[in-house]
């Protein structure tokens, strides 16, 4: 669990500090997040959870655990509960924060000293 | 002239390149020397006149989904539609297939021991259509070329090795030369290169590997395939793994193909690479 390679198995290595690995393990643990984030692909769903997002998290079961990382938006704390970070983004759409909001966060940055890191900010 | 394999493409496939082509903004100084660099590219294309394009790619979660993931999913189908990956569908026109030779490629793929998953349907988002884009001009009456995507797991570890794709591509090669017919073909291998998307380490990119790769993909592709998971993901960033599908398309070219176009560029959290080899 949590961040980094497990030495052996099926990832032989040294743990990668600050990355985590989206393994069977991760994939079953974020079932419930990744399955409700996958039906946002569609324009009635999107409109639903905007319209009433506790019923939305509902319907999919969630954890009240994880109920509470969706309404932080905390998305490093939804990465380690095994949401897909590709699926992350589609929350990221209907919650109006894009992929690199999402990673300032990740980063513990403001959104503008993440950017000035970046070669050339405008290609956004 | 029986069907070949005429021509491979490496090339990265990022979402806010979609949202810059839709928007018109290829040519504001931010996209304009990734644009520039697929002016030749396009032409070397018109030249080679490719009927078919494989098109080696993921999905983010727009078409399969976690009940059931496939390790490698192969289109048969005659059309394929534009996904809807959460952001809106793309106002693009639906992809063209060709049945007949997916079906052949299906047939052979499976014989040679690659246990496809075979799709009647399949929804393409952004790995597959922002490689289209650079590569292709699409007009009212659809795409200039046919295609036939092919879906690789690079997403939920355990992935296929870079071996195995290597393998998968060389098994493409031969595929593509027994079709009765006379189909030019290209391999686009997409993705990449360093970049990683989550956690602190977001925003990792690595120019120096990058470019190690580029070159070996010339000069030492079966070499190349040995780098692990685990070293792609240690140098080049969790989501670097996506570099695999690269050697799909490096397998089904001739070891000696010559090198044609190379670009590199990485404005922001991915490292945008572009490499093409024309077979003799």
């Amino acid at each position: 669990m949590g961040s980094g390679l497990s030495a052996g198995g099926a990832h032989p290595g040294a743990p990668i500090p600050d990355t985590t690995v989206f393994d069977l393990r991760a994939s079953q643990r974020g079932y419930r997040l990744n399955k409700m984030c996958g039906s946002l692909c569609s324009p009635e769903n999107r409109a639903a959870f905007k319209q009433d997002e506790e019923a939305y998290m509902a319907r999919f079961g969630l954890t009240e655990k994880e109920k509470q990382l969706i309404r932080g938006r905390d998305f490093a704390g939804l990465i380690h509960a095994g949401l897909n970070v590709y699926w992350m983004l589609k929350l990221g759409s209907v919650t109006g924060n894009s992929l690199y909001r999402m990673g300032a966060q990740m980063r513990g940055e403001k959104y503008e000293d993440f950017l000035a890191t970046r070669n050339f900010k405008d290609a956004v | 002239m029986p069907s070949r394999v005429v021509g491979g493409i490496g090339l990265s496939h990022v979402p806010s390149v979609g949202v810059a082509y839709d928007r018109g903004k290829m040519q504001t100084p931010a996209w304009k020397p990734l644009a520039d660099a697929y002016v030749p590219v396009r032409e070397w294309l018109a030249k080679l006149g490719p009927d078919v394009a494989i098109v080696v790619y993921n999905d983010h979660g727009a078409d399969f989904m976690l009940d059931k993931y496939p390790t490698f999913a192969l289109g048969a189908a005659e059309r394929y539609a534009i996904a809807d990956e959460g952001f809106g569908t793309r106002p693009l026109p639906e992809v063209r297939g060709d049945a007949e030779f997916s079906i052949h490629l299906c047939e052979e793929l499976v014989k040679a021991e690659f246990d496809l998953t075979i799709c009647q349907e399949m929804g393409v988002e952004h790995g597959f259509l922002v490689p289209m884009n650079l590569c292709f001009e699409h007009g009212p009456q659809g795409w200039p070329v046919a295609s036939v995507p092919l879906q690789v797991n690079v997403i939920q570890h355990p992935l296929p090795t870079g071996q195995r794709c290597y393998k998968l591509g060389q098994a493409i090669r031969k595929a593509v030369a027994s079709f009765p017919g006379d189909r030019r073909v290209v391999v686009m291998g997409t993705g990449g290169m360093s970049h990683q998307l989550q956690g602190k380490r977001f925003g990792f990119m690595n120019e120096a590997f990058d470019q190690m790769f580029l070159d070996k993909l010339e000069s030492d592709p079966e070499g190349l395939t040995k780098l692990s998971h685990h070293e792609l993901m240690e140098q080049a960033g969790a989501e670097a793994v996506e570099l695999i599908m690269w050697h799909v398309m490096r397998g089904a070219l001739s070891p000696k193909a010559k090198r044609v176009h190379r670009h590199y560029y990485a404005p922001m959290t991915t490292g945008m690479g572009l490499i093409t080899f024309q077979d003799e």
